[in-house]
């Protein structure tokens, strides 16, 4: 039996800056994971995966993360994605230093 | 150090601005990622896990000081006012817009430093050792020939698509400061029997997947024939190298699997056919380069009062003893500047710290910085009678760490702090284990060890050969330390082995107090270095300290 799907949300990275960005249910990118869209059906988690990739002049390696849903909106699962939320360990910059705001 | 010629400008300037083309149609969607990347990885320009990172190539980890101030520039100007210098005596940008990096790449070219080739499966930046044309144990400068394996392999038509990447390491020194072990080629230099300097030809070295020790191939290389051989190496890996599998394609992989005599076999008779296209050439080419290559004329020195201020200053003393290395000319040392202050990241200057070293290059060692593969700086031709004034100057700067050598000088990979390829983080384990022992002041009784870490199966921060490796790995969803004990960079080169099962991210630093806490009960003296305590003793007391519950269990 094939395993059950788990919710993803799609994650790439801006063109030009190269910061995390992922879609939300807008279909515009935030650099918030929380304002993230949870993808709960896999075939919409494809065609939403498909349409990301095709905005080849906004996004680069657009793919699909585990995610949970959150008090404030879906949480990263894996530690590679948490990290991907805030920025290296060793240097207050990337996301924790930057205001959010849209691409 | 190399002035470049023409040539050099304008083959760098028009790589320039054909970047600069490419990347305006990548912005205009002229040009997809897929046809992008092959591009801009051409040019050193990776995506990274936060941003794009680009990699400027550091020929044979020599830098002026008006390079260094370039980088310096760079790094405020377009980046977050500091750069990353790696192990294979290169400097990374994390921070850089996509837009900026063609006005970073014209920056670089004004000082002489490109990107190119320091990705793909090209041969890469030639790495070399950094005390190259200072040490006391050197036949000769090895750079020059450097340089010319840089032009020749620079832009080289036949081997713009390898494989895989190639890495070519090469040292003139008889203590093995470049791991020429762990290259696809490494190159030492030795003397015939007639005493005329040429080259152990090693080949198939390299880290990480499958670590393997290289093999040699040629013990004795003229060095007129040097660049037919590469050249006769290299095509042979190109079509014997396997491309139906990147974990296979380097060509430790080749070596391994056809055996070093089929190898050389091929080699040899590819060197016959390609030796008469090279006749007089790379001589000729050669004494070109040496001519463009002005040694400093260094007149043997006394020491000056170093002696009298080393015993009133007790930190100037430590540094002197652990940073200082002695010079091929009396009176002089090489000074290696440590980017491994007690928490810091290794590797890192800030464009502060690079304008200071620049400066210091300038006054007290003839304008010249070198770049270690162990993250550190060097100023290599240091008068003793400076070296006061040097050390007031660096510890102003926050640069004077006296621990070359010692625990705490580790070198470790970007990791999953910067690093798309990373299963683990390398740089806090780092400077986890540098605080804490400073903190127990074990340090300097622990004496010289070598640490390294990676952050992923690739050995970049060649775990493999460290006395104590740490690699970052993925377990299920959790980051896990594996640790191997025995490696060796030097000319003993010795890959480590791994002595049981992994740790989780808060366990790594305490079970590295239990090993050396257990080296300290079980050496003999003082003089007794880890590393010999481990080859005298064997894996097994050190296992014990590392897995003290299965000690437990197996006694019982």
């Amino acid at each position: 039996m094939a395993r059950a799907f788990t919710p993803k949300v799609v994650t790439a990275n801006a063109l030009l800056e190269g910061d995390v960005v992922y879609l939300t249910a807008r279909r515009t990118w935030s650099r918030s994971h929380a304002e993230a869209l949870l993808l709960t059906d896999e075939a919409e988690a494809a065609v939403r995966l498909l349409e990301a990739s095709a905005q080849r002049d906004r996004v680069v390696g657009a793919y699909l993360a585990d995610a949970r849903p959150g008090p404030n909106g879906p949480e990263p699962i894996h530690f590679r994605e948490v990290f991907r939320t805030r920025g290296p360990s060793n240097y207050p910059h990337g996301k924790q230093e930057a205001t959010l705001a849209h691409v | 150090m190399y002035d470049y010629s023409d040539f050099d400008e304008a083959f760098v300037r028009r790589r320039a601005d054909e970047f600069r083309a490419q990347v305006g149609r990548r912005i205009d969607g002229s040009l997809t990622e897929d046809e992008f990347r092959p591009l801009r990885l051409m040019n050193g320009l990776y995506l990274q896990l936060h941003a794009y990172m680009l990699r400027v190539a550091i020929p044979y980890g020599t830098l002026s000081s008006r390079q260094l101030r370039g980088l310096a520039t760079i790094a405020e100007r377009w980046d977050k006012g500091y750069g990353h210098f790696t192990t294979r005596q290169n400097i990374q940008f994390n921070w850089p817009r996509l837009i900026d990096v063609p006005d970073m790449i014209d920056a670089l070219a004004d000082v002489h430093m490109h990107a190119i080739q320091t990705s793909g499966n090209t041969i890469r930046n030639v790495t070399a050792d950094h005390f190259a044309g200072a040490a006391a144990d050197e036949i000769e400068d090895p750079r020059p020939i450097a340089e010319l394996i840089r032009q020749w392999s620079s832009d080289h038509p036949e081997f713009q698509f390898l494989p895989r990447k190639f890495k070519i390491g090469i040292t003139g020194a008889t203590a093995d400061r470049a791991v020429t072990r762990a290259h696809d080629i490494g190159l030492r230099m030795v003397r015939d029997e007639a005493g005329a300097p040429g080259f152990e030809v090693i080949v198939g070295g390299g880290l990480g997947r499958t670590p393997l020790v290289g093999k040699v191939i040629r013990a004795y290389l003229p060095k007129d024939d040097l660049l037919p051989y590469l050249e006769a190496i290299v095509s042979v890996y190109n079509l014997w190298g396997r491309r139906d599998n990147k974990f296979k394609a380097r060509i430790k992989i080749t070596v391994f699997e056809n055996g070093i005599e089929a190898m050389r076999e091929a080699v040899e008779a590819e060197f016959e056919q390609r030796r008469p296209k090279f006749a007089d050439i790379s001589a000729e080419v050669l004494a070109e380069i040496e001519h463009r290559f002005p040694k400093p004329l260094l007149t043997p020195q006394g020491e000056d009062g170093l002696a009298a201020a080393k015993t009133a200053d007790t930190a100037l003393r430590s540094f002197v003893d652990t940073n200082v290395t002695p010079h091929r000319v009396p009176g002089y040392g090489i000074v290696t500047v440590s980017l491994k202050a007690h928490g810091a990241t290794p590797g890192d200057a800030t464009s502060d710290q690079m304008r200071a070293m620049a400066d210091l290059a300038d006054e007290f060692s003839q304008g010249e910085i070198r770049v270690s593969h162990e993250q550190n700086l060097i100023l290599p031709h240091v008068r003793l009678a400076d070296l006061p004034a040097v050390h007031a100057r660096l510890k102003a700067h926050g640069l004077a760490t006296a621990n070359v050598g010692l625990l705490s000088d580790i070198i470790a990979c970007p990791g999953m702090d910067y690093c798309a390829l990373a299963t683990a983080r390398s740089i806090p384990i780092a400077q986890g284990l540098a605080t804490h022992f400073r903190d127990l002041g074990l340090e300097q009784e622990i004496g010289a060890l070598k640490i390294k870490i990676s952050g992923c199966i690739n050995a970049c921060g060649h775990h493999h050969v460290g006395h104590i490796g740490i690699l970052g790995l993925d377990r299920a969803g959790v980051e896990n330390y594996q640790i191997t004990l025995g490696g060796d960079a030097t000319e003993n080169a010795a890959i480590g082995d791994k002595v049981g099962p992994g740790f989780a991210y808060d366990e790594v630093i305490p079970a590295i107090e239990r090993l050396l806490r257990a080296y300290l009960a079980l050496r003999l003296s003082v003089s007794e270095p880890f590393i010999e305590a481990f080859r005298r003793l064997g894996a097994e007391p050190f296992r014990a300290a590392l897995y003290p519950d299965q000690a437990q269990t197996d006694a019982a």
